[in-house]
């Protein structure tokens, strides 16, 4: 199977072509603010360097964090109305409660409360009232707003207020966007909530980007299936992404902690990816990235995704060094992708790390003579700090004394001297573009999340049950039946049920299938 | 009353969240939404006065409010909001008096936080101090049932206005039962009252100080991540803890009998601990911490788990495989270890026949301990 895995940054668009686990080619191109051209850039210079022809090319694996990064910079968000089914239940605190003020402004903050939603037992709260969600309805069309997301309380276990409430909607405001909680979240409604509203803005965006990586293949002449990766390290078709924006949340740091397991062999490290202006630093455990275990915000917001336990700082390649009475600072400014045109040893004259690191005769790029002049102490001090900036960070991913091995990935790697903090380093082979590799070895998902009786079977044979369905979601999705793996098992008994009722979360991945 | 206290802002709702949430030790349900819906309180220009213990008059009626239901329903099913004001003024018109302040039963969990949220609404003061130290699942388990308040009348009060009063109630197990059953056909989430107590019973029974210590502990951890200080040394250092098992969670088992989330986890040693082994029985809260098969820690005492890395309380929900835990034991309240207490929320209260219950010790020496709370 040949693949092209693209990781589409705020500074760099990364492309590999893969043919099974070989690397046959990676490249590095600037990310352009239209997307497009930077993508089509990066997949013509990816074929050129592997010597194949497009429709060699079989499936294509797309990583962006464009969608994170709209919501955390708050823009190309779309007005939306948040329409929550609870009352007289949720009054006290509205849709958005949680939100910083930036964002909850940037999408207008219509939030509406109106009766509906079930009790955990399934009876309604209180009965749906149409009505109160025509006039709703009017609200919106009166406003302009073309993005909805709904969220009733307890649709996880029961569906159907919030698909009647969407079909209200969508009939009385045709051609708008409906976003329902229930097919994004779980148990927790004001994550799922959020999450949802999160998805409402983005779904706009999400279209257009979707369009440009499609006409971005097109005009390479690719013509194999295309996938998007999700926060978990697996894939969603180009369709189900243009509906579900908000599933690539994160999508980047996975990638990269997963192509640095694939490119180095190892299952358990820490990994410390550089990039032009931020650092993440994440666990690798069993080759999967280690997730969150408390609630992980987005742009300001809580949400109830399983993320990757990552921590972010300002280093990379592109990070101001200033040398101040308080010594000296190393970031969190950065040149970004400026770097080319605006670093001393490409002719300009901010002095960033990498202008740093090439003077200490650690990097070769650029023009050395255009650094020769930089003071010696001041070189020794930069180290020093970008060195205890990557130690404090890596100790602060490691959970034990063990003496784990830290796989360095990024364009940033440069920065890396030597140990981490005593700890042995990796820098594997395509190092800089880890993260596209981690894009092109994304696998396929089933996810099943129900509710079962234990007075009429076992804790086991539920679990076992609701695995052999998860299987087949995985298998129906693209995924090779006999490299299917569970990687998920959760029960939670819900209170006071009758018959011992438990909720069964069990989610399997595989490899995706091609023929 | 004497205002000798000080006012909430909002910058304290962090804190006495995180606080509030360790000293559930791993029940009471999540302080998060009830820290929200304070936050909303406070900016629409409600105000909410701690006043220590000793402020309240000997004649003075001091409420009692909590949320009661089950955990997992308050994260998806929030409140209306007035649920417990509605249950206070029930029980009020019901005993014909009037309160003059709040308190809560328990500092742990979610129920730390509905006093004072039902003080706001009300325009009255809260106490600092609670019935419990901590968190424990039944209404009875508090100093002020413990030591022989009388349960009748009390009232429960559902998100859609019914409010129901339970005018005469020979015994608190009849309270628990009857609360229980229809808190679950108000959904499983409701707001409750117990009748005023005298000011004069609440200064003798309550656990002093409580709403203060969650405050200051919940800064101590804020504090130590903003100083990228070890957390679960900093929680030992300000609480007197003291650190019993460092692990990774190996198998989380739960399942439901009577009502209530019936369980345990076991976990792997980790470093220091390598080569043990810890299980902790579950039910709601944390009762009894066995390291390779020996109670180390049992009921009353508090047991809480700690994420090893952020210093997170971990309360029993979010227990999952894989998480690398930090497990902590305080001693509890003396009010709480008497032998009329122990009978309530010893060990053998909660079916644990078996085992005694040895007391911990802080790790506090007694001299800086009263100086601490002079």
């Amino acid at each position: 199977m040949i693949r092209i895995g693209v990781d589409v940054g705020g500074t760099n668009t990364d492309a590999v072509v893969m043919d099974g686990a070989k690397v046959l080619a990676g490249v590095k191109a600037v990310t352009t603010p239209d997307v497009m051209s930077g993508v089509v850039a990066a997949l013509k210079s990816v074929l050129a360097a592997s010597g194949l022809e497009p429709d060699a090319i079989d499936v294509v694996m797309i990583g962006t964090t464009h969608f994170t990064n709209a919501v955390v910079q708050r823009r190309d968000l779309a007005p939306t109305a948040a329409v929550r089914l609870g009352l007289p239940a949720t009054a006290s605190l509205p849709p958005m409660v949680d939100w910083p003020d930036d964002l909850k402004s940037a999408i207008g903050g219509h939030a509406f409360l109106a009766h509906g939603g079930h009790e955990f037992d399934g009876r309604e709260i209180s009965p749906l009232d149409e009505s109160e969600l025509l006039g709703i309805a009017a609200n919106i069309r009166a406003k302009g707003i073309r993005s909805v997301a709904i969220a009733s309380v307890f649709s996880p276990v029961n569906t159907e207020c919030e698909a009647k409430a969407g079909e209200i909607l969508a009939r009385a405001l045709p051609g708008v966007h409906i976003t329902l909680s229930s097919d994004i979240g779980r148990i927790g409604l004001l994550e799922r909530e959020n999450a949802a509203i999160m998805n409402a803005c983005l779904r706009d965006l999400a279209k257009l980007v979707v369009d440009a990586f499609r006409a971005a293949l097109d005009a390479c002449g690719v013509r194999g299936r295309f996938y998007l990766t999700q926060n978990d390290g697996t894939l969603m078709d180009a369709a189900y992404a243009e509906r579900f924006p908000v599933l690539t949340f994160a999508s980047g740091p996975t990638n990269s902690i997963r192509g640095a397991a694939f490119l180095s062999g190892v299952a358990e490290a820490i990994v410390v990816d550089i990039g032009g202006t931020t650092t993440d630093v994440g666990a690798l455990h069993k080759g999967f990235p280690r997730p969150a275990t408390v609630a992980v915000e987005v742009g300001g917001v809580r949400t109830n995704f399983r993320m990757p336990d990552v921590f972010s700082f300002g280093l990379g390649g592109g990070s101001l060094v200033v040398d101040g009475p308080g010594g000296v600072t190393v970031g969190p400014t950065s040149v970004g992708y400026k770097l080319i045109s605006e670093a001393l040893v490409f002719g300009g004259s901010t002095l960033t790390t990498t202008d740093v690191i090439v003077a200490a005769g650690q990097a070769f790029l650029g023009d050395h003579k255009k650094v020769a002049h930089l003071d010696a102490g001041l070189i020794a001090r930069t180290q020093a700090r970008i060195a205890d900036m990557l130690e404090t960070a890596v100790e602060r991913s490691r959970l034990s004394a063990e003496p784990l091995p830290v796989i360095v990935v990024g364009g940033g790697s440069i920065l890396v001297k030597g140990k981490i903090g005593g700890l042995e380093v990796i820098k594997p082979h395509h190092f800089a573009v880890a993260n596209a590799v981690g894009a092109a070895i994304a696998q396929v998902s089933g996810e099943i999340d129900r509710v079962y009786s234990l007075a009429a079977m076992s804790r086991t044979d539920a679990i076992h049950d609701a695995e052999e369905k998860a299987r087949a979601i995985a298998v129906a999705a693209g995924a090779r039946a006999d490299s299917i793996e569970v990687v998920d098992v959760e029960d939670v008994p819900l209170a006071y049920l009758p018959g011992n009722a438990t909720r069964v979360h069990v989610k399997v991945v595989g490899d995706l299938h091609v023929a | 009353m004497s205002p000798r206290g000080y006012r909430l802002g909002e910058s304290d709702l962090l804190p006495l969240s995180l606080g509030a949430a360790l000293f559930g030790t791993g029940g009471g349900g999540n302080p998060y939404i009830g820290m929200l819906r304070l936050r909303e309180l406070l900016r629409k220009g409600a105000e909410v006065e701690v006043l220590p213990l000793e402020a309240v008059g000997d004649d003075d009626y001091v409420g009692s409010v909590g949320g009661i239901g089950a955990p997992v329903v308050g994260i998806e099913k929030i409140k209306q909001g007035q649920e417990c004001l509605r249950a206070l003024r029930g029980v009020e018109e019901a005993a014909g008096v009037r309160v003059s302040a709040l308190i809560s039963a328990e500092i742990g969990g979610s129920n730390s936080i509905e006093p004072v949220l039902t003080a706001a609404y009300a325009g009255l003061p809260v106490l600092d101090g609670d019935g419990m130290g901590r968190a424990f699942p039944e209404v009875q388990m508090s100093t002020f049932f413990i030591y022989g308040h009388d349960p009748s009348p009390s009232a429960i009060a559902d998100d859609k206005g019914n409010v129901v009063v339970f005018k005469t109630v020979v015994d608190m197990y009849w309270l628990e039962r009857f609360a229980r059953h229809i808190a679950v056909d108000m959904g499983a989430g409701a707001g409750f009252a117990t009748t005023p107590m005298l000011g004069s019973y609440v200064k003798k029974v309550a656990v002093p100080g409580t709403l203060t210590q969650a405050l200051e502990v919940g800064r101590t951890i804020l504090d130590a991540r903003a100083k990228r200080q070890n957390v679960v040394e900093r929680i030992l250092e300000k609480t007197g803890a003291t650190l019993f098992f460092t692990g990774k969670v190996a198998d989380v088992r739960r399942e439901l009998r009577g009502g209530f989330a019936m369980g345990g986890a076991r976990l792997k040693g980790l470093g220091g601990h390598a080569g043990s082994e810890a299980r902790i029985a579950i039910q709601n809260e944390n009762l009894v911490l066995f390291v390779d098969g020996e109670p180390a820690v049992v009921v009353p005492d508090l047991i809480m788990n700690l994420e090893l890395e952020t210093g997170e309380p971990i309360t029993t929900e979010m227990l999952r495989y894989g998480q690398q835990l930090a497990v902590i034991g305080i001693p509890a309240h003396d009010l709480m270890k008497t032998p009329a207490a122990l009978k309530v929320v010893g060990p053998k209260a909660f079916g644990y026949p078996d085992i005694e219950f040895v007391p911990l010790q802080s790790s506090i020496p007694p001299s800086r301990r009263r100086a601490r709370h002079a």
